[in-house]
């Protein structure tokens, strides 16, 4: 993203080469850096997938044996979480957070690029954990001991590189807080934000709440592993149980910071392409802030099978169910945003529309699993593999794309290839589909999670599958063509390429000048800010 | 979309969940009164999804269809409706509370392993099930049966590949059978499909669940929560009988145990040849050892040490029979003597053959352990 | 276009990447040193330094930018919610460690005493080093020298307090020696911790009780360390002049910190000590 060769209005010239890219204290360029790190690690562990889906095309071991399998589904949750779907978003809420609120930059910038410099050294020692003795973590992305204990050197590498990513979403939290309370253009309250600052405000809570107990809790590891504590050892008085109730208590509200941002963004690109303004504003900020807080008071739904007492079981079962209200609320205001809209159907619009459709699938699932009798079948079966998916491919990265579509005009400059898009868009769509609908049948006949072998009753839809994931593993190269197409060069966007938008980065040239709003904007009722 | 599209979509929705089963889309046909109610409670709470799905999203493709720009359609401009949105809290609310009563009289049916009939001990480890019969003590250890050689390929699948065991759990029908489940060394998860159980053994701890079978017949199931390498490949299979042939079994069981431990001592005072104990070894060996150490001895490196060469099998007996006997705590070594996993017999056996294997090729006497050895160790 | 602005925009800095290999070298130092390879100590000091050398530097930079008076308005708010959040999230690691004291007092233990089918005669209770293991010790009593430190603290947070005061009505000697107190109980503090680690008959390893125990006085003595150090600097600071009575942030961020350190003390106190 070569901003310096475009139009800056300060008299400060912006350096090339990377020098500019290591000690950068501008969140356009951040926000660039956590996108394409994003994208890299998303194609890194997506070829892992393939790696999995590739052995369980058919029955029996042809490729793998067991311990690197375990290996690459481990590290495939890890680096999707951590490498893809968290920096993807910080990436949108560096770049659009100060446009939106009118800000000139982040509260802390040079904060700001430690946040990001932090995630390729988290990455260099994930990646290079494969080639340790051993080879790398293989207990599940989930870490449990005692098999957690169990494992070699880059057990400890993983654990150190959580670390590193947790530190820098601390501090990229703390940062987000700040600026959207403290930097937001005079006469923008708080319930005149754009919807997507509140999704990442509400995200930014939870992510210093929670991430800290998440460092706690592998420094546990840690210490069990080498020095001689019995945290999770029953031998010493310590429970593996406890590691469970620690870890999801980070784990749960971990999903919704994969989640709401993409809420956010969904609840940008429908109004747009529907020329309505979003449905319901003030439930859609009381939906996320009441999703945020339940979030708090469901973890041990992922440990209904593990011996909680009954009435564990009914809290945790009531809790989550109590969750789909908000999240009900929300998709029933999506649709009455889109009732009676001008709709278009450009690519982002296209993405946001398959994440509404796609991302209730996944909800309903997940009630299914919320009711405890039905999870004690489901739980650690393929089932759970679709909901997640569901929910964090066709919610979360499906957003993500949806939001790389809409916003690469203004970061650029340039139109991207219509056409590209929407045959992007269908085979990934279509692709996902494929692969991931056949798992709820897999789970609820009884294939069991993470194993490298199955019975031939499992036979059809793992081939099926597999083949689902090589058409959506390959389409996402599409993808990445079309992005480097449209960095190079394109029709000229214009201010603002879509008549329905109504934030107030549309305000700017596009790409914006390197150093924007360094003027608060003056709000009027005219002004667009995201409620028109 | 063709217009006859809706009615099939229809047709497919509607097909008999049992039709369904069988094309193994859903739960497998239940054989407790636990797993009916399961299954019957996902019906309801599955059929509730595609109402809801249906209201929400035909609306929304309506919507889109008819009202497009393209069109020329202009757009409305409401931004809230306060007594919809109420609605569209406190219906879905009804409908929660709906689906939570039924669960939550099942839950509690589910934790009642009060008065039942016989209690069973169940114990995971890498990678293998041990059952042991609380009343009577009767223990049968239980192992995957498929051979290694049709999972890496070549060989036919057998009919229950990956889901057979040499020696399965034998219960009785009709009767509430309590299971006490635990593991000694990661969590693993006791699961048949067709109970409705799924429990977790945790080491260390005690989970307890019950259920009561009510036909005769054979069921699988299979660990369920990440354990290792072996994760795939430590079935369950469970034989039903009714009372009296279960009784029977019982009596056979017992007696069999009896002269198996009588047979055993015999054999700890037996004194026996090189090629007697290696040959025994071996089969031990690839039983019980290869899946980490390899057929080959040479281990996975990082993972697995290998024997081929190692110090404590070329080196003092005592060394090599302790790390057999008693494990090696805090890694996947599990202790084979101690947990009465392998015989005395088995013990020496797959010493003298691994001290005299691949490369090892340990001098007199050293290269040969006898079963009184083993049995002269501390327990 | 140049119009002023209360937000300070700073240039590109080289804190943060330096701060990140820092960290990096620390990382695979401390994994080389698990793997028990000798060059993993070395690696650990390099980055140790390094990242001493980039907080002096970060920091030294940030100080400049205040005197410069950069830093005013808008920007002195957004520090000062900065140290809330940050603060909030170490309160967050802590209760990390308490949740697992809670549950394995309260669920653990008792699970384990009623396992007695794998552990035959456990009774269970508090402190345990658990049914595996002999070991058989007395437990830190509250109400001797752990109460003395918590007198110590509460009057180091009043020291502390008694210091701003004085920032804000001009009276140097009185910032002068509060902060010094506050900085020498905490020390005192430290060393009567040191103290008691060493005269405990029990070790990190005994059981549930020594890692609770260890784990959470020990990251707490951590912290207090951190607290000192930052209050020594400050301590520089107001020897050089930097403050004034109405511009102190820096001092009221430290001082937060300490009376933080001070609050999760208590909570020790009570949950890890005394009950």
């Amino acid at each position: 993203m070569d901003l310096a060769a475009t139009r800056h209005t300060h008299h400060e010239t912006v350096s090339r080469g990377p020098m500019r890219w290591l000690t950068t204290t501008n969140h356009k360029d951040i926000g660039t850096l956590y996108l394409w790190f994003s994208l890299l690690m998303f194609l890194i562990a997506g070829s892992l997938a393939l790696l999995i889906r590739a052995e369980l095309f058919q029955p029996g071991l042809q490729f793998l044996q067991p311990a690197f399998f375990n290996q690459l589904t481990t590290m495939h949750g890890l680096l999707m979480i951590f490498g893809a779907i968290m920096p993807a978003f910080v990436g949108f809420a560096n770049w659009q957070v100060p446009l939106m609120i009118g800000a000139p930059d982040m509260a802390f910038p040079r904060l700001n690029n430690w946040s990001f410099w932090l995630l390729p050294a988290a990455a260099c020692l994930m990646l290079s954990s494969f080639f340790v003795p051993g080879g790398a973590a293989a207990a599940g992305w989930t870490m449990y001991p005692p098999l957690y204990i169990q494992g070699g050197i880059a057990y400890d590498m993983t654990i150190l590189a959580i670390h590193l990513m947790g530190l820098s979403s601390i501090l990229g939290a703390i940062n987000i807080i700040t600026t959207i309370l403290n930097l937001r253009t005079p006469g923008m309250t708080l319930m005149k934000m754009p919807i997507f600052v509140w999704t990442w405000l509400i995200t930014a809570y939870l992510l210093v709440a929670v991430m800290p107990v998440l460092a706690s809790v592998v420094t546990m590891l840690l210490t069990d592993r080498h020095f001689g504590t019995h945290f999770f050892d029953a031998a010493g008085g310590g429970d593996p149980v406890m590691f469970q109730h620690l870890f999801w208590f980070f784990g749960h509200p971990e999903v919704y910071i994969m989640i709401l941002p993409a809420f956010g963004i969904v609840s940008t690109i429908l109004p747009t392409f529907a020329r309505k303004p979003l449905f319901g504003y003030v439930s859609m900020v009381y939906a996320v802030a009441s999703i945020a807080i339940l979030s708090f008071l469901v973890w041990a739904h992922h440990m209904f099978t593990t011996g909680l007492p009954a009435g564990g079981q009914i809290f945790f079962m009531y809790s989550t169910m109590l969750i789909a209200i908000p999240t009900g609320v929300k998709v029933f205001n999506w649709v009455a945003t889109l009732w009676r809209g001008a709709n278009s159907f450009e690519t982002p619009m296209l993405f946001a529309l398959a994440m509404v459709c796609l991302f209730t699938i996944g909800g309903f699932s997940g009630l299914v699993l919320a009711i405890v009798p039905i999870d004690v079948q489901l739980q650690d079966t393929y089932y759970v593999v679709a909901h997640f998916h569901y929910v964090l491919f066709a919610g979360a990265a499906m957003s993500i794309l949806g939001g790389v579509y809409y916003w690469l005009p203004k970061w650029t400059g340039h139109m991207y290839d219509e056409r590209l898009g929407q045959i992007h868009f269908w085979l990934t769509a279509i692709a996902f589909n494929v692969t991931f609908f056949p798992m709820h049948f897999l789970g609820l006949v009884g294939m069991p999670r993470r194993i490298p072998d199955y019975a031939p009753q499992f036979a059809d839809f793992n081939m099926l599958a597999s083949i689902g994931a090589f058409v959506l593993g390959a389409s996402q190269l599409l993808f990445l063509y079309t992005v480097i197409k449209c960095i190079r060069g394109g029709a000229p966007a214009g201010d603002k390429p879509w008549e329905g938008a109504t934030t107030l980065e549309w305000t700017l040239s596009s790409p914006p000048p390197y150093h924007s709003f360094t003027t608060p904007p003056v709000l009027t009722t005219d002004t667009p800010h995201g409620l028109a | 979309m063709s217009r006859g599209m809706p009615f099939v979509a229809v047709a497919i929705v509607l097909a008999p969940g049992g039709a369904l089963a069988e094309l193994g889309f859903n739960l497998p046909p239940p054989a407790t009164g636990i797993a009916r109610e399961i299954y019957d409670l996902h019906t309801l709470v599955l059929w509730i999804c595609v109402g809801i799905f249906a209201v929400v999203f035909l609306p929304m493709f309506y919507t889109l269809w008819r009202h497009r720009k393209a069109k020329g359609h202009v757009a409305a401009s409401f931004r809230d409706n306060t007594r919809l949105e109420v609605l569209w809290t406190i219906v879905p609310a009804l409908i929660l509370v709906g689906m939570a009563w039924p669960a939550t009289n099942l839950i509690l049916a589910m934790k009642n392993v009060g008065d039942s009939d016989l209690t069973i001990k169940v114990t995971g480890r890498q990678w293998q099930w041990e059952y042991e019969y609380l009343d009577d003590g009767l223990r049968l250890v239980s192992t995957l049966a498929t051979p290694r050689r049709e999972i890496d390929g070549g060989n036919p699948r057998s009919a229950h590949y990956l889901l057979e065991v040499d020696r399965p759990l034998v219960v009785p029908t009709n009767r509430k059978v309590r299971l006490v489940v635990t593991a000694t060394d990661v969590i693993h998860s006791w699961w048949i499909p067709a109970f409705g159980i799924k429990q977790d053994a945790i080491p260390g701890f005690i989970k307890e669940a019950w259920f009561r079978v009510e036909a005769p017949g054979t069921y699988r199931g299979q660990c369920v929560e990440l354990c290792g390498i072996g994760h795939a490949f430590m079935p369950i299979v469970v034989e039903a009988l009714p009372p009296e042939k279960f009784a029977a079994w019982k009596n056979e069981q017992m007696t069999a145990t009896k002269n198996a431990t009588a047979a055993a001592q015999t054999a700890a005072n037996a004194t026996l040849s090189l090629t007697e104990l290696t040959t025994r070894g071996e089969q031990v060996y690839n039983a019980n050892c290869a899946a980490c150490h390899q057929p080959t001895g040479l281990g996975i490196p990082g993972a697995f040490p290998a024997l081929d060469g190692s110090a404590i099998v070329t080196g003092p007996v005592a060394a090599h029979l302790d790390r057999i006997f008693n494990g090696k705590p805090g890694t996947a070594m599990t202790a084979f003597g101690k947990l009465k996993l392998l015989s005395d017999l088995d013990i020496a056996a797959v010493v003298t053959f691994e001290r005299n294997s691949w490369h090892n090729h340990v001098t007199a006497p050293d290269n040969l352990v006898q079963p009184a050895e083993v049995a002269a160790l501390p327990r | 276009m140049d119009s002023p602005s209360p937000y300070y925009q700073p240039p590109p800095s080289r804190w943060p990447i330096i701060g990140s290999v820092a960290l990096l070298a620390f990382a695979s130092g401390f994994v080389l040193f698990l793997a028990k390879s000798d060059a993993g100590a070395y690696l650990m000091v390099a980055g140790g330094l390094l990242l001493f050398l980039m907080l002096s530097g970060w920091f030294g930079t940030v100080i400049r930018e205040s005197l410069a008076g950069k830093l005013a308005g808008q920007v002195d708010k957004s520090f000062r919610w900065g140290m809330v959040w940050f603060i909030f999230s170490e309160v967050m690691f802590f209760a990390g460690f308490f949740g697992a004291l809670f549950y394995a007092r309260n669920i653990a233990v008792p699970g384990l005493a009623e396992a007695q089918l794998l552990w035959p005669g456990y009774a269970g209770g508090w402190p345990t080093a658990g049914p595996g293991s002999k070991e058989a010790f007395t437990p830190v009593a509250a109400w001797g020298i752990p109460a003395v430190n918590t007198l110590i603290l509460l009057s180091s947070g009043a020291t502390v307090t008694w210091a701003h005061w004085g920032l804000q009505n001009g009276r140097r000697w009185q910032i002068v020696l509060g902060l010094l107190l506050t900085i020498l109980l905490g020390a005192t503090f430290l060393g009567l911790q040191a103290h008691e680690y060493l005269a405990t008959a029990f070790s990190i390893r005994s059981g549930i009780y020594g890692a609770t125990f260890f784990m959470l006085t020990g990251f707490h003595g951590a912290h207090v360390t951190l607290g000192a150090i930052m209050l020594c600097v400050i301590l520089g600071r107001v020897l050089a002049g930097h403050f004034t009575a109405t511009s102190h942030f820096a001092f009221e961020a430290a001082s937060w910190y300490w009376h933080f350190v001070d609050v999760v003390w208590l909570l020790l106190f009570v949950f890890v000590y005394w009950l």
